[in-house]
């Protein structure tokens, strides 16, 4: 039962348990305002939408919302005090603030590499933390340098 | 300490060169080895190279260029490891302090000093800057504490400090969204986000991932009209505009804050281009550019935020693709394409980039609309091509093809570009 | 529980008239400490100002604001000639809009005669439209006064202080002055001891150059025989791109509060329009505001109709100290020893030289021998400004000193090793590097370079960056994050 729109009027049984919620489709620059019927854990009907991925947006949102998360950690012994990090995969939204908590005061040390798993199943979420750029130990030569003398380290 | 080491010794002279190492300059530099430049040099002010992108450690990129969504470190990094697979020389900590006319550069870096050398062609690839507290003129006193967003991001992301306690931040730009919910997630308060316009400047989706889900209000159609503070920012006053973006002062309030972040517009730091005497887009405050994109200066080359603000780094790199690849034709003998056909804004569009094109290349055509548009919209290229589109809004750049089959049989010299509801075109 | 050294001579205030006062007397034989309570010297109205060395003309010959100021105005070119900061002598156009202002252009031109200022001139239409052409065109006549300059005056002020210092004066920043007593009671007109929240020191001559707290300092040595009051004034510097619309500085006539709003080149040749003149309660506040704003652009528009307020790139105030007499508070007190150079309102940068040479006769008047110093160096050592010079020689820099390699400020072309010479001369915060470099005063406003900056004064320094400021006090530039225990080690 997949609704174009919600212009035709939808005959439905009187349901005191039908909330409906409010989201706002991040799709595309049209930003539809989609409404989310729904009883419980069930979305019954999603309207306001323009396009599929409208529909299918509203009710990720509704049931599972997730976010993609990206932070930084300390690192020792590399040219910058801070490694970016993120998270493999987008986690539940009411996780984000939790899983930054989870890594405050966590502190690595160079070298690393992109892709690095830094925190595995972070919170029991099933999802790991990774390393999203390269940092060599200061003055130390790797892969990517082009062949020249390592600089001269600085004070 | 950069990941490529320190280039010491430079050629006397290069077929391409390009200044600035962020998303426009790496694949620009791609698109040079690509189309068969032989010497090519990749010149960035900073430790290493990547640009803005080192910082912009959030997820968004690469959805076009790898068809991947990537964050900012892994963009530059992926581009990184082809520029370094391609042997282009990279020479960082380094300014280029001018370019000449006929592609003599003097640039400076402590490993090679102060020197020069010449390039057949030149690609500038420098970015964009960030507008300051001077370009919107808020009166009051000079406390510390105001500042641009992006040198908050700099200073969170990459050397773990933090910009205060509590903040608020002026202009809903994408660098203030994503900073809204960098700082809260690190245990800053931000106590809201201030736009002068009716509607937020960024994406909506930094909105509702940004603002929404932190709880972070949005306050549209206001703006910052007093700073307290002598020594550190105290509290700011913000007030609501007018439909003429007047503040009404009787309607304003203070906001104690220690931070007040600038996310109030980005402008192309195009400086050696100017010098170079270069004509420039007032809309944009970049270079005019050809479709290949060279400025008016020939052999000069021009890509990326210096020409037009993007919004996805996906854009510049494509952009700076063709640059690249026209800067290593010109170098190597190639003709420069006769482009006698102009490209010019119409309704509802602010500017088009490139400003001339030829009828025998494909290009991709890139503009901005002035205002949005919440429903079905037509795109239109003066009579040779039309796009219907489910909306258009100016933080979202809009990009056609316009392929040479489409300006068969037409022979005008200037095509118009139109953005208007669908509705209102007649067919 | 007086200090056991005393010195010669104690300055209250490292603004451009202390500073200046303390140069003249490192000539001699002395023991010359400046207090000052900012972070660095220079950093109240001496640097807030129109920078302008006035032709003369302006003050009435029988105050002190009159009588100093064409003396002063004279002194600046030796100063200038000595320690080589920026100062050109670009002239001035007193404009007279009407029938009336006729009169007073008459009156200055008469009157600046009598004072001896050289070629003053009255200019019909044509010819200030010939000189000026971007001038109003209802500009019908105008005095023309050639000895009228332009300087930096933050420059000149580091410049002077940084040759004092050279010459033995000691420059201590951050030290408000708390209490001023006799050294030894019974003694009353013997040495002074002076506190600050750090230092106690004493002092057999104090003089009061505290600016804004002129009349406080007095107080507290027990002869506060006037108040000082704020006058705040409103700049506003303008686009690079509108260097050349006016090449002399432009006055309109004066109002009897005010020289009025002006609009004048920059040293380096931007356009700068201001100031206002309004009085305010609060000596602190340095805030521009809308109506500022707006009188400045009003009056500068009947000068120069092309100018608007779309162009401003930067704007200050500065809080000049107004006396009660409306004039200069200068001399001797009822406590020996104790001498003011206070209420230093318009024309003060001006007349600085000359304040200067007037204090050192009442100093000597009081009892203090002037023994002139046979190793007295009247020049000083320049900073290298890397952007103002040739391409060989900026070669031969960088390959002697990779540090003049590395750039930090772009806009205004400023390298790490002048930012590191700015900080071992003295600059101890963010606008202290900035005042003394110019980085960070270029259109991208400190975009690129204000980190740059912030890590070499931590470095240079030894301070983490949480106690890096912008200039001084509480204006902190960053915080540290709450998990900073785990922080690498090495620092970046």
């Amino acid at each position: 039962m997949n609704h174009r729109h919600d212009r035709q009027p939808q005959p439905q049984a009187i349901d005191e348990d039908v909330a409906t919620h409010v989201y706002l489709c991040t799709g595309c620059p049209l930003g539809c305002r989609l409404e989310v019927d729904a009883v419980d854990d069930e979305v019954v009907e999603v309207r306001g939408f323009n396009c599929r991925k409208g529909d299918r947006y509203g009710r990720q949102e509704h049931l599972d919302p997730r976010r993609p998360l990206s932070t930084t950690i300390w690192i020792e012994g590399a040219a910058i005090r801070r490694v970016p990090v993120r998270t493999a995969e987008p986690v539940p939204r009411d996780q984000l603030v939790a899983v930054v908590e989870a890594l405050r005061g966590l502190r690595i040390a160079a070298p690393v590499k992109r892709g690095e798993v830094v925190v595995a199943d972070v919170l029991g979420t099933g999802i790991d933390v990774i390393v999203t750029r390269e940092l060599p130990a200061v003055g130390q030569r790797d892969h990517l340098t082009t062949g020249q003398d390592p600089p001269a380290s600085e004070a | 300490m950069p990941i490529t080491g320190q280039l010491r010794h430079l050629e006397a002279d290069y077929d391409v060169a390009i200044v600035g190492a962020g998303p426009a300059g790496m694949a620009a530099a791609l698109g040079a080895r690509a189309r068969g430049a032989e010497r090519i040099l990749l010149v960035d002010r900073d430790a290493e190279p990547g640009g803005i992108l080192l910082q912009c450690i959030h997820s968004g990129f690469g959805l076009h260029a790898f068809d991947e969504e990537i964050t900012g470190p892994e963009y530059a990094q992926r581009y990184l490891e082809q520029v370094l697979e391609h042997d282009i020389d990279v020479l960082t900590d380094a300014y280029v302090m001018d370019v000449g006319p006929g592609g003599r550069m003097k640039l400076m870096s402590p490993t090679v000093g102060v020197t020069g050398l010449d390039a057949r062609s030149v690609v500038l690839a420098m970015g964009a800057r960030e507008r300051t507290r001077g370009a919107i003129r808020i009166p009051g006193d000079r406390p510390s504490g105001v500042m641009t967003a992006g040198l908050a991001q700099r200073m969170v992301n990459l050397d773990g400090y933090l910009p205060g306690r509590r903040a608020a931040i002026l202009g809903s730009g994408d660098i203030g969204l994503i900073m809204a919910r960098r700082l809260r997630l690190e245990g800053v308060e931000v106590v809201g986000v201030f736009e002068l316009l009716p509607h937020p400047s960024g994406l909506m989706r930094n909105v509702v991932q940004c603002l929404d889900d932190l709880d972070i209000p949005l306050h549209l159609s206001t703006t910052v009209v007093g700073i307290h503070g002598r020594d550190r920012l105290e509290r700011v006053t913000v007030a609501p505009v007018d439909d003429g973006r007047e503040p009404i002062l009787e309607r304003s309030w203070d906001v104690d804050v220690d931070t007040l972040l600038l996310s109030i517009g980005l402008i192309p730091d195009a400086e050696l281009a100017r010098e170079l005497g270069a004509l420039f887009d007032p809309v944009t405050g970049g270079p005019v550019v050809s479709g290949t994109m060279e400025t008016t200066i020939p052999g000069v080359f021009a890509a990326g935020n210096v020409v037009h603000v993007n919004d996805l780094a996906d854009w510049v790199s494509r952009e700076a693709r063709v640059a690249g690849e026209w800067a290593a034709a010109l170098a190597t003998g190639a003709r420069r394409p006769d482009e006698d056909v102009r490209l010019v804004p119409g309704d509802n569009v602010a500017y088009v980039v490139p400003h001339t094109i030829s009828r025998d290349g494909t290009h991709t055509v890139s503009f901005r609309v002035k205002r949005p548009i919440h429903g079905p919209t037509m795109l239109r290229i003066g009579e040779v091509h039309r796009r219907k589109v489910r909306a258009v809004v100016p933080a979202e750049m809009v990009t056609l093809q316009l392929a040479p089959r489409m300006l068969e049989g037409w022979s005008g010299a200037v095509l118009r570009i139109d953005a208007v509801p669908a509705e209102a075109v007649v067919r | 529980m007086a200090p056991s050294r005393c010195h010669d001579v104690i300055v209250i205030g490292g603004g451009v008239v202390g500073i200046t006062l303390a140069r003249e007397l490192s000539r001699y034989h002395l023991d010359v400490v400046v207090l000052e309570s900012d972070a660095e010297v220079g950093f109240g109205v001496s640097k807030a100002n129109s920078g302008i060395i006035h032709s003369g003309i302006h003050a009435d010959p029988a105050t002190l604001k009159g009588a100093l100021e064409w003396p002063g105005n004279e002194g600046w070119l030796r100063l200038r000639d000595d320690l080589g900061f920026g100062f050109a002598q670009v002239g001035e156009l007193l404009v007279a809009l009407s029938a009336e202002e006729l009169g007073t252009i008459e009156h200055l031109h008469a009157r600046g005669e009598r004072k001896g200022i050289p070629g003053l001139q009255r200019w019909d239409a044509a010819r200030v439209r010939a000189h000026q052409p971007n001038l109003s065109r209802d500009v019908i006549a105008a005095l023309w006064a050639p000895t009228a300059g332009v300087v930096n005056p933050y420059e000149a002020v580091l410049l002077i202080a940084d040759n004092a210092a050279a010459n033995g004066v000691e420059i201590a920043t951050e030290q408000p002055v708390t209490a001023i007593e006799p050294a030894h009671r019974g003694e009353p007109d013997g040495p002074l001891v002076v506190h600050t929240p750090t230092r106690t020191l004493a002092t057999r001559y104090l003089v009061n150059a505290a600016g804004l707290r002129a009349d406080e300092v007095a107080r507290m040595a027990g002869v506060g025989t006037f108040t000082i009051t704020g006058r705040k004034g409103e700049e506003y510097l303008l686009d690079k791109r509108l260097a050349g619309l006016v090449t002399s500085v432009i006055f309109p006539c004066p109002t009897p509060t005010s020289k009025g709003t002006l609009v004048t080149p920059t040293f380096d040749g931007t356009i700068m329009v201001g100031p206002t003149a309004e009085a305010t309660d609060d000596k602190d506040d340095t805030a521009t505001t809308p109506e500022g704003a707006q009188a400045v652009f009003a009056a500068a528009k009947r000068l120069v109709p092309a100018i608007s307020e779309r162009d401003v790139i930067a704007e200050f105030a500065g809080v000049r100290a107004v006396a009660d007499s409306d004039d200069f508070v200068l001399g001797a007190t009822g406590r020996r020893g104790f001498v003011n150079a206070a209420g230093i309102q318009s024309p003060g940068l001006t007349a600085a030289p000359a304040i200067a040479d007037h204090i050192i006769e009442v100093l000597r008047d009081e009892g203090l021998e002037l023994r002139e110093r046979s190793d007295w160096r009247p020049r000083a050592e320049h900073p290298v400004r890397f952007s103002v010079l040739s391409t060989r020689e900026q070669a031969e820099l960088a390959a002697s000193e990779p540090g003049f390699a590395q750039l930090v400020c772009r806009c205004e072309l400023v390298t790490e090793a002048e930012i590191v010479d700015a900080i071992e001369r003295g600059a101890r915060t963010l606008d202290g590097v900035k005042f003394r470099t110019r980085a960070g005063m270029g259109r991208c406003q400190g975009g690129f370079c204000t980190w740059r900056c912030l890590e070499l004064l931590a470095r240079c320094r030894g301070i983490p960056m949480t106690e890096v400021t912008k200039r001084g006090g509480t204006s902190w530039l960053v915080r540290d994050r709450d998990d900073v225990d785990a922080a690498p080690s090495g620092g970046s």
